[in-house]
């Protein structure tokens, strides 16, 4: 094994092409595990941890351009106004010490359903920003980006410099199942942005299928039926059949297994109950009366 | 050169008494909040080896072959040992029946049966060339549950069992059956006015200490090993070590290095022979450490069971009969399932009167991982299924759950389902009362000004709910456990203690080979010689076999066998220390020869208070040791038909309510307090009696809502191995837990002391059963409770 | 490979580093640092809690050319660094006595002559520690939290140390040991 270490940027990129199979490793949260297990012997570790740009973020206009390597415990500190759902999910990751190392470019590389990240992404908007030293950067459209059961459109020679993530433009929630009040991986996760600007819902589902993936059918209804009732402009509460309606095809979205986490048919029935609750909390957020529900911690 | 973090004796003075009943501190507390306390998987010695075993990829197998030629050939290797290579015919271990290999010969009956052994230079170069041997296995059937085990055809787990229990089971994948019968259960189930039943099953539970099975073997000049290891019995460990390793027990020194807890996971051999067989082959030091990966493989577990009970009570609520069978899995070697067997079948009733009982336990071989030893044993199984039947019969009575417990409830002189007699206080009912009496936590303890906290609520961080779908439940329940080795068995422990004057102040120094696994017995051994020899400086001698057996860290026993061994001896020698007072000082003062004499504050008292001389002018230069062998009282075995029999020295008793909030609709489990009430006797230290009391009851909160090791009945394959989703309590899961401590003394032990490590084990996780069925209204009839056990998703 | 860095403000040197090993396994097999615990390796434990350049870690996921010219802090170093804490400052070592240097074995001891930080005595005191395999990372951790939040509510100590698993004290000992140092920190008792 052969431990490469980048200065910069331009650096990493030209190690990558080198040598297309080496593995980057930044908080070293999934890479470090698989190598103390003896899971993976890769030839070579990247690290990432001495480019001071991946840990660093700018917010523009519309979007925020987090580095890939931006600890969870900074963005839940630093972006809970323009990023809410991910800082949110940013919360539910492991334990402190992991959101200490941890930042979403790992989860991005390590795509698996599982990722706390995912679901908050898809459903605020987001584009993986990928380069390699051939071709340059290009952004990835994180619809596109999930390809498989830990798999990605990531190619040999790219490496993830940063995600641009679309601020709030309305409330977002996030949501995650697991058997233990902290530090446990997600049974199921659902994150949820109300887009009041486009008026527009968008969702995301993790660990409910081979990868994340929004709920479309559900987010379809729910727009038509938002517009169709004026809510937007009306701001009422949300008629509890459509809520349901919409938790239905929220779980119809999922095509789980049956794993040592839980059941499939748990996971349909708990992102159906997340979905709902979810969708009521950010509704009663942009109606002004969140106080009552508000979570805290 | 000795190993580096070899431990040394602790020295430890105490401004106040510091003798029993006060609430001292640990000796080894500072070596351990410095990280300079030695575990054993901290020691190194220079020019040492890294141990790795090659373990089975499958459940049972023939070995069709081994290939050990490249493995050998990778350079840093230094050897590989497969059964062919072992030095003797004795080839097989086990804690009472010899049935478990050392490695793998011809054939592998669980998953992760260890098969090679290697020795390097660097854990990557032992793991790399463990995964070059080459064993080819041919797949045979797997058995997995009762019925695949007995059925008539199936596959022996062990073919030519000669062991002492082979010739009583009815069926050779038995490991050991117990029965208990005694009153006339078809007449009294006649009186009944209500009978429940229920069928329960309880998950497969790892005892999850933190420190890595792990040790340093090293070899020593006369041909011998030294093995410095964390372990719960030395002695055990030497026993069954010696004749695999083909030494006399005199050439195999043990050591106990530092011990990450124990809780039954380390009774049996782990790494042991492995590393000192390597030391011998190389010739070199050999440290092993587990990762948490192998620990998984690495020890038994607690018995999975199926529990299968009936009940009766009268109109007014008195217990008629009780019938059960109970169905332990032990996998694929017995380790310790006779004990648990006999636990089982005699603590079955709980604390309870019930004359009229018909009972049957068994131990399954299985191809299962093995299981054994963990905290409780047997009876924690039991007491989730009994305590679910009372609440079941409370119900169908439509009495309080508790008044009908406390009705029921067994007392000083109420006879076992063995004829055994509870003869010390047995305060079933007051237990029960004081943790009822216990004011609740207030309700929606999770709101804020701010809003809803959801570190308080179900799913925790995980922002589940704030609020919606939240229901609280109460559920209590109450058990009863025996303390120490049962059945016949010769429990006893051995303590050497020296009286001298060291640096002008005596000093009193405790040997023991009792296994320190954080119990606090180091502790309590330092407090007993304060009590007993009037001295403040107590030095404790590292536990080792350079003295005679302690008897194993198990069963609740160490404070009193070791501690009545330690109590034992320091009474002796301060019967030497006052014949050399009255041989040089008697002639001084006549209360020398008619006093009733004490050791206080370093001098010779009367009971009068009267200071006769200074400890330090008695002993002068001489030095007083004494070593001592001490037992409680026997025991006798079950009977193989009857289960009758005197098999218990002492019984334990506590009792648990829980509060619980249930997110009825995600069936997540908030456990928002677990109060307990438990009679210690004597508490001769009360933080760590609290401690011990805590600590047990949060283990099993654990297996009532998360902890399960889970095997796939198909393959035997276990498919959690790991703390990523093998999960234990976190600080967020563990909700406070006051503790009530009744002392009422038993005075057949030292200062009336019960022991008190597994009772709070027992209670607690039926307590939280019955409180998720308080607030849902769901049957639960297995444990640990998962969300789609809650929410009809199973 | 050899890695270079700072442990407990002495500059260490490791030779032959192996490219797969974790700053934990260079900490505890090739410096003589043993205090922080290999209880999982898969950051599910925390008991190889370490600070890495000040923050709370898991040394275990910590690759040992990560640490390259790194700050780290260790259990052994916790009583010098919260003495340097409340001093303000800091201090180098010379690198000969640094390499001279390594943790001593349980000797002797008597525990009462030890200088010890506020948060170590405090889980002497409370009954915090049984086996102690957790102890260490615990530490840690609870020195960092109350580094910043002298004062935390219950449910804040909690959260702090949910990356902490105990198996021997149910955290109620924990809780109250973390209480009472912030309590004698600010001076309260």
């Amino acid at each position: 094994m052969d431990f490469l270490r980048p200065a910069s940027w331009e650096e990493a990129l030209a190690a990558k092409a080198e040598h297309p199979t080496a593995v980057p490793i930044a908080g070293g949260t999934d890479v470090m595990v698989e190598i103390n297990f003896d899971h993976r012997r890769p030839e070579y570790l990247l690290d990432l941890t001495r480019i001071g740009d991946l840990y660093e973020w700018e917010t523009g206009e519309d979007t925020v351009r987090l580095g890939a390597s931006v600890p969870y415990t900074r963005i839940m500190e630093h972006l809970r106004a323009e990023l809410p759902g991910l800082a949110l999910a940013s919360h539910t990751v492991a334990s402190p010490q992991i959101r200490n190392r941890g930042g979403v470019g790992g989860n991005l590389g390590t795509a698996s359903p599982a990722g706390d990240a995912h679901p908050a992404l898809l459903a605020a908007g987001a584009e993986v920003e990928a380069e390699s030293a051939a071709r340059g950067t290009r952004l990835i459209p994180i619809d596109a980006f999930y390809t498989g059961v830990k798999r990605n459109a990531l190619q040999p020679d790219e490496l993830i410099r940063a995600v641009h993530i679309e601020k709030a433009d309305g409330p977002q929630q996030y949501s995650k199942v697991g058997t233990r009040n902290a530090m446990v991986i997600a049974v199921c996760a659902f994150g949820l942005a109300l887009h009041p600007a486009t008026r527009t819902v968008r969702t995301g589902i993790g660990s409910a299928a081979p990868t994340p993936v929004r709920a479309r059918a559900a987010e379809e209804f729910l727009n038509a039926a938002l517009e169709e009732g004026g809510f937007w402009d009306n701001r009422k509460i949300i008629t509890p059949s459509v809520a349901k309606r919409f938790a239905e095809l929220c779980s119809g979205a999922c095509n789980p297994i049956d794993d040592v986490r839980g059941t499939a048919s748990y996971r349909r029935h708990a992102v159906g109950v997340m979905a709902r609750r979810t969708l009521t909390w950010t509704w009663e957020s942009y109606r002004g009366a969140r106080r009552a529900t508000e979570g805290a911690a | 050169m000795p190993a580096n973090g070899a431990p040394t004796k602790i020295t430890q003075g105490s401004r106040s008494r510091g003798g029993i009943g006060e609430s001292t501190l640990r000796p080894d507390g500072t070596l351990k909040v410095t990280g300079e306390f030695a575990y054993s998987s901290d020691m190194w010695h220079e020019d040492m080896l890294w141990g790795q075993i090659l373990r089975s990829t499958v459940a049972h197998a023939e070995i069709v072959s081994i290939d050990t030629s490249e493995a050998l050939a990778l350079p840093g290797v230094y050897a590989v040992m497969t059964y062919d290579d072992l030095p003797t015919e004795v080839r097989n271990y086990g804690l009472e029946i010899q049935d478990t290999p050392v490695l793998a010969h011809g054939k592998v009956r669980h998953h992760g049966e260890p098969v090679a052994i290697v020795a390097a230079d660097h854990p990557e170069t032992a793991r790399r060339a463990a995964a070059k041997i080459k064993v080819e296995y041919r797949e045979l059937p797997v058995v997995t549950d009762e019925a695949s085990a007995t059925a008539p055809d199936a596959v022996l787990v062990h073919e030519d069992r000669d062991d002492h229990h082979a010739g009583h089971v009815p069926h050779p994948n038995i490991v050991h059956r117990q029965p208990i019968v005694r009153g006339d259960v078809a007449s009294a189930r006649g009186r009944a006015d209500v009978i429940v039943e229920g069928e329960y099953t309880f998950g497969m539970q790892d005892q999850a200490f933190l420190g890595p099975e792990s040790g340093l073997a090293v070899p020593e000049e006369d041909g011998g090993v030294h093995l410095y290891i964390a372990t719960q019995w030395l002695h055990s460990d030497l026993r069954q070590m010696a004749p695999v390793l083909g030494l006399p027990e005199d050439k195999v020194r043990m050591t106990l290095a530092g011990v990450g807890g124990a809780f039954g996971g380390r009774e049996d051999l782990s790494m042991q022979i492995h590393a000192c067989l390597l030391a011998l082959r190389t010739g070199k030091p050999v440290k092993i450490v587990y990762n948490r990966f192998e620990s998984f493989f690495g020890h038994v577990h607690r018995h999975p069971a199926k529990l299968y009970y009936e009940h009766g009570a009268t109109r007014d609520g008195k217990l008629t009969h009780m019938k059960c069978r109970i169905v332990l899995d032990g996998g694929a070697y017995a380790s310790a399932s006779p004990a648990v067997v006999g636990n089982a079948s005699s603590l079955s009733v709980g604390p309870y009167v019930v004359d009229d009982v018909d009972i049957e336990a068994i131990a399954l071989y299985t191809n299962n991982p093995p299981c054994g030893a963990m905290r409780g044993f047997g009876a924690v199984q039991a007491c989730f299924a009994y305590e679910a039947q009372m609440d079941k019969l409370a119900r169908e009575l439509g009495m309080d759950p508790v008044e009908f417990r406390q009705l029921n409830a067994m007392e000083q002189g109420t006879l076992m389902p063995t004829g055994q007699p509870v003869d010390s206080p047995a305060p079933v009912a007051e237990l029960l009362r004081r943790v009822k009496a216990m004011p609740l936590p207030p309700e929606r303890q999770w709101e804020s000004s701010e809003g809803a906290d959801v570190r308080q609520l179900p799913g925790g961080l995980s922002n589940t709910t704030h609020g919606e779908g939240v229901v609280r439940g109460v559920g209590y329940a109450v058990g009863i456990k025996n303390v120490g080795f049962s059945e016949g068995f010769d429990d006893y422990s051995t303590a050497r203690v020296r009286m001298e004057v060291v640096a002008g102040e005596p000093v009193a120094t405790v040997h023991t080979a009792m296994a320190e696994v954080g119990q606090g017995g180091v502790t309590v051994h330092a407090q007993i010689a304060r009590t007993e020899l009037g001295v403040a400086q107590v030095t404790i001698h590292p536990a080792d076999t350079k003295v005679g057996s302690a008897g194993s860290t198990s069963a609740s026993r160490q404070t009193y066998v070791t501690g009545g061994a330690v109590k034992n001896a320091c009474e002796l020698v301060r019967e030497q220390v006052l014949e050399i007072g009255r041989r040089r000082f008697g002639s001084y003062h006549p209360a020398w020869a008619t006093a009733e004499l004490l050791l206080e504050g370093g001098k010779v008292v009367t009971d009068g208070g009267e200071v006769l001389a200074d400890l330090v002018d008695v002993l002068g230069d001489e030095a007083v040791e004494v070593e001592r062998e001490w037992r409680h009282r026997p025991t006798e075995a079950f009977d193989l038909r009857t289960g009758q029999g005197n098999g218990h020295v002492q019984y334990s008793f506590a009792a648990h309510r829980a509060v619980v909030e249930v997110d009825t609709e995600l069936g997540l489990v908030k456990v928002v307090e677990l109060a307990c009430a438990q009679d210690v006797g004597k508490a001769l230290n009360p933080l760590s009696v609290v401690g011990q009391i805590q600590g047990g009851t949060t283990q099993g909160l654990g297996v009532a809502v998360m902890e399960e090791i889970i095997v796939d009945p198909k393959t035997a394959k276990v498919r959690n191995p790991s703390f990523t989703d093998y999960l234990i309590p976190t600080i967020l899961d563990t909700p406070t837990i006051p503790v009530d401590v009744l002392e009422l003394a038993d005075d057949h032990a030292p200062y009336g002391l019960r022991g008190i490590g597994e009772a709070p084990t027992l209670s607690s996780t039926p307590a939280v059963l019955a409180a998720i069925r308080n607030a849902t209204g769901l049957e639960l009839d297995r444990t640990p409770v998962r969300p789609e056990h809650l929410t009809g998703t199973a | 490979m050899r890695v270079n860095f700072t442990v407990n403000g002495r500059p260490q040197e490791a030779d032959d580093v192996w490219e797969g090993e974790s700053l934990l396994y260079v900490l505890r097999e090739r410096l003589g640092l043993p205090g922080s615990k290999n209880a999982c390796e898969q950051g599910e434990c925390g008991s190889c809690t370490v600070r890495l350049d000040g923050v709370p870690v898991c040394s275990c996921l910590v690759a040992a050319g990560q640490a390259e010219g790194r700050e780290v802090v260790t259990v052994e170093g916790l009583a010098d660094h919260a003495r340097q804490r409340s001093r303000g400052g800091s201090r180098g070592v010379p690198l000969d006595e640094a390499k001279a240097w390594q943790a001593g074995g349980p000797g002797s001891r008597t525990g009462e002559e030890a200088e010890l930080s506020t948060v170590q005595q405090a889980f002497i005191d409370a009954g915090a520690v049984q086996c102690g395999f957790c102890t260490p990372g615990l530490l840690v951790a609870a020195d960092e939290m109350l580094e910043h939040n002298p004062d935390p509510s219950d449910a804040d100590i909690r959260e702090a140390l949910s990356g902490n698993l105990c198996r021997c004290t149910g955290y109620e000992k924990i809780m109250d040991a973390v209480r009472l140092a912030a309590a004698r920190q600010s001076g309260e008792v």
